[in-house]
């Protein structure tokens, strides 16, 4: 008895990860806040990226504010492959991020090991 | 709490659960036995593993899993299932939880020092920069913080100065070691007129320059921002690995799942056997050596190449260059000098070096500027010829002294008649690769001058070690086909594509394409569409004004023997990613039947602890494995690698 019980857990539990971890969920993407001839965009960074995609207007300098509430040394460092950024995030503080935003297009972002994922569009 | 503190916590903490492990067959018990143990783990739990738990839970939030979901649910679980078990009078397993956590940690302590000493190689270079200089200002000599120094200012540099930002010298004369930017190890003789590069250093002369690059627009700037670039670029081989990383954790959780039902409903096990087997799972299978595999080399590498002088621009380009089957080699300014040398004069020296003098005056030609030479050398007095007029692809034509003059290539023979004994000369100085220039006056052809380009020194013995890695060395030139000939067999080079105008280069390395993958090697300055047609663009700077945008990779020398050693080195980069990632997926697809009990028939098993251990040594060897690139050998003649 107790092992059908056992066996109808185990079934719920891998079907509830399958759905939790694979399923579609969707992310939303946050526009920068323009303040004078300057944007600006907040991430949270704590189990991820928050909100993970930044919509930025092209030609206008961009700041992306990181702040790092994870103690996970996985999210340490964020890099921007395209511009060429690895920057150290120091915990609980703001760390600003420059970002060139002359040339329009998608550029995607990860943690220092390539775990977590986050994109920039600029148009 | 950094990760140090957190493993030296745990680590005290967890060592009198380790002497009990080790004297309990003596039959030593810690005083207040399950209850010791309880409250010695909840302390690790909480204050080491708590950051584990917090950004799991975190992750989880977000749909995400990483390896501190793992570790999390590995340690959580047997730390749970211990105080249900104490409570119902049950054994207990609180060392492992404890045990895994100080080992995890212990791994993710060396792992921060090695990355640490990975990525070292930016920040050296920029340590390099001169913190300040002697700039002339208001007619007086006054040391400025290097970010005062502007473009155009005159500085002085001292004997034992470091050369603040680039520039030329404007009087003065000096030697100066260039071995930390472009890796050439002898120092250069420079005087008046010469380039200087920032951040190098004066020996032996005091002399003065004029900026010329200042701030983020000098060399050593360039180089620090491409490397930059390239050690957070991704090899196109991370693709893959980045894919299986997203799925791991849920699928190594759903696995953990399955073992425990297995091993519990089917197999009968007991539920503490089969929650270690599930435990070991959880714990084995942490990516962090698949996502280290190539970033780390990646660094070391690209590191190690730019204090070569061989910048390598990202991953891709990499990877591509461990494929390449044929280089391709402008020749002038490559494979030649690119100096251009007047060697012999047909006719009469002085009148065929007169007219010839004056057609080149205002011209920007290569040869120009050796016939100039010349009459310079000689003493000649060179009087501006006057109604140019340019003859298609053959030369020019002009007025000199009320005459018509012109001088061409071997292609105006064609409108005129050669004298026998001209033509034989002329095919004799080409068969010694040089290149023939006619000169002719008031309708006839009055003499020949041959000009040669020299071959580099290290030309030939570069071209035989590619040779001898087994690739195709192709000469592509605009020179004719005996003159390249003569140079290709001098240097020893396969083929020869002769007669090729400046805008084909790009279409012929299109050709070659068509038996396998191309690097090209250029100067880098109207070569830059078939630098960027080639899988590789190999870009030969010279010195300061270097052609970062044009090339996958950027020689700062204007040496073949580096294009060697960056074929070498991208080859050597490559396949340590390849090993990496080889031993990382190794150690998963092999450690994760295993921890689940696969094998436990055949008395192989493992337990968390030794899980843990095992996770933090394949992370560990991963980075020493990347970090052993820097001392590995190099076959092609040894760079001196300036620290």
């Amino acid at each position: 008895m107790i092992k059908l019980i056992v066996l109808i857990v185990a079934a719920a539990l891998i079907g509830f990860i399958a759905w939790w971890f694979f399923g579609k969920h969707t992310t939303r993407a946050v526009d920068a806040a323009v303040t004078g001839d300057i944007q600006d965009a907040a991430v949270e960074v704590s189990g991820g990226y928050s909100p993970s995609t930044v919509v930025l207007k092209r030609g206008v300098p961009a700041h992306i504010t990181f702040n790092r509430k994870d103690p996970s040394s996985c999210l340490e460092q964020v890099v921007f492959p395209d511009f060429g950024i690895n920057q150290f995030l120091p915990k609980d503080q703001d760390a600003v991020i420059d970002i060139d935003t002359s040339k329009a297009g998608e550029f995607d972002y990860a943690c220092g090991m390539n775990m977590f994922h986050g994109k920039v569009i600029i148009k | 709490m950094s990760i140090k503190n957190r493993f030296v916590f745990s680590l005290i903490v967890s060592l009198p659960m380790l002497v009990e492990m080790l004297a309990a067959p003596f039959g030593f018990m810690l005083p207040g036995g399950a209850w010791t143990m309880f409250f010695l783990t909840t302390a690790v739990m909480g204050v080491s593993a708590g950051p584990f738990i917090q950004s799991a839970w975190a992750a989880f939030r977000h749909h995400h899993a990483n390896m501190d979901t793992l570790v999390a649910i590995g340690t959580a679980t047997a730390y749970l299932y211990s105080f249900y078990a104490m409570l119902t009078g049950k054994a207990v397993f609180y060392e492992s939880a404890a045990f895994v956590v100080t080992f995890i940690l212990l791994g993710q302590y060396f792992e921060e020092k090695m990355k640490h000493s990975a990525s070292g190689a930016v920040s050296k270079l920029v340590d390099l920069q001169a913190k300040d200089a002697e700039v002339m200002r208001n007619g007086q000599l006054v040391k400025v913080p290097l970010a005062e120094v502007v473009v155009d200012d005159i500085v002085r540099v001292k004997p034992g100065q470091k050369v603040a930002v680039d520039g030329v010298i404007t009087e003065g004369t000096s030697t100066i070691d260039e071995s930390m930017v472009t890796g050439e190890s002898m120092p250069v003789t420079k005087k008046a007129g010469d380039h200087v590069i920032g951040a190098t250093m004066n020996n032996t002369g005091t002399f003065m320059f004029r900026a010329s690059k200042v701030g983020s627009d000098t060399l050593l700037s360039q180089i620090v921002e491409m490397v930059k670039k390239a050690q957070t670029s991704h090899a196109p081989i991370q693709k893959t690995v980045d894919k299986v990383a997203d799925i791991f954790v849920p699928a190594v959780l759903i696995i953990a799942i399955l073992t425990f039902t297995i091993w519990y409903v089917f197999l009968g096990a007991s539920v503490v056997n089969a929650m270690l087997f599930a435990v070991s799972v959880v714990i084995i299978a942490c990516p962090c050596a698949l996502g280290i595999a190539t970033p780390t080399a990646l660094m070391v590498g690209t590191g190690r190449s730019a204090k070569m002088g061989i910048l390598i621009k990202n991953g891709e380009v990499l990877e591509a260059a461990n494929r390449i089957k044929t280089v391709v080699f402008d020749k002038t300014g490559t494979i030649t000098a690119g100096h251009p040398q007047v060697t012999d004069i047909v006719g009469d020296t002085a009148t065929v070096l007169d007219v010839a003098a004056s057609l080149e005056a205002s011209s920007e030609h290569p040869l120009a500027a050796a016939i100039l030479d010349k009459a310079k050398a000689d003493g000649r007095a060179v009087t501006a010829a006057t109604d140019f007029k340019a003859i298609e692809g053959k030369g020019v034509q002009a007025t000199v002294n009320g005459q018509a003059a012109l001088i061409g290539n071997d292609k105006l023979v064609a409108d005129y008649t050669l004298t026998p004994e001209l033509s034989t000369r002329m095919a004799q100085l080409q068969s010694e690769a040089k290149t023939v220039v006619v000169v002719g006056l008031a309708g006839k052809i009055i003499g020949l001058i041959a000009i040669q380009d020299a071959p580099k020194v290290s030309s030939a013995s570069a071209i035989a070690a590619l040779k001898k890695r087994g690739l195709r060395t192709v000469m592509l030139t605009g020179d004719n086909q005996r003159v390249a000939q003569a140079i290709a067999t001098e240097v020893g080079i396969d083929d020869v594509i002769a007669d090729v105008l400046p805008g084909d280069k790009a279409d012929n390395v299109k050709r070659l394409q068509a038996d396998g993958p191309v690097a090209f090697v250029g100067d880098g300055i109207n070569d830059a569409p078939a630098l960027t047609t080639a899988d590789v663009g190999i870009a030969m700077g010279s010195g300061t004004d270097i052609a970062i945008e044009s090339g996958g990779i950027v020689l700062v020398k204007n040496d073949l023997q580096d294009v060697v050693r960056a074929l070498e080195l991208s080859k050597k980069t490559f396949n340590r990613i390849k090993l990496n990632l080889f031993w990382a997926f190794i150690y998963n697809t092999l450690g994760i039947p295993v921890a689940a009990g696969v094998f436990f028939a055949l008395g192989l098993s493992l337990s968390p602890e030794i899980a843990g251990l095992g996770m933090a040594l394949s992370s560990l060897s991963v980075v020493a494995s990347s970090l052993l690139l820097n001392t590995s050998k190099l076959t092609s003649t040894p760079a001196p690698t300036a620290a």
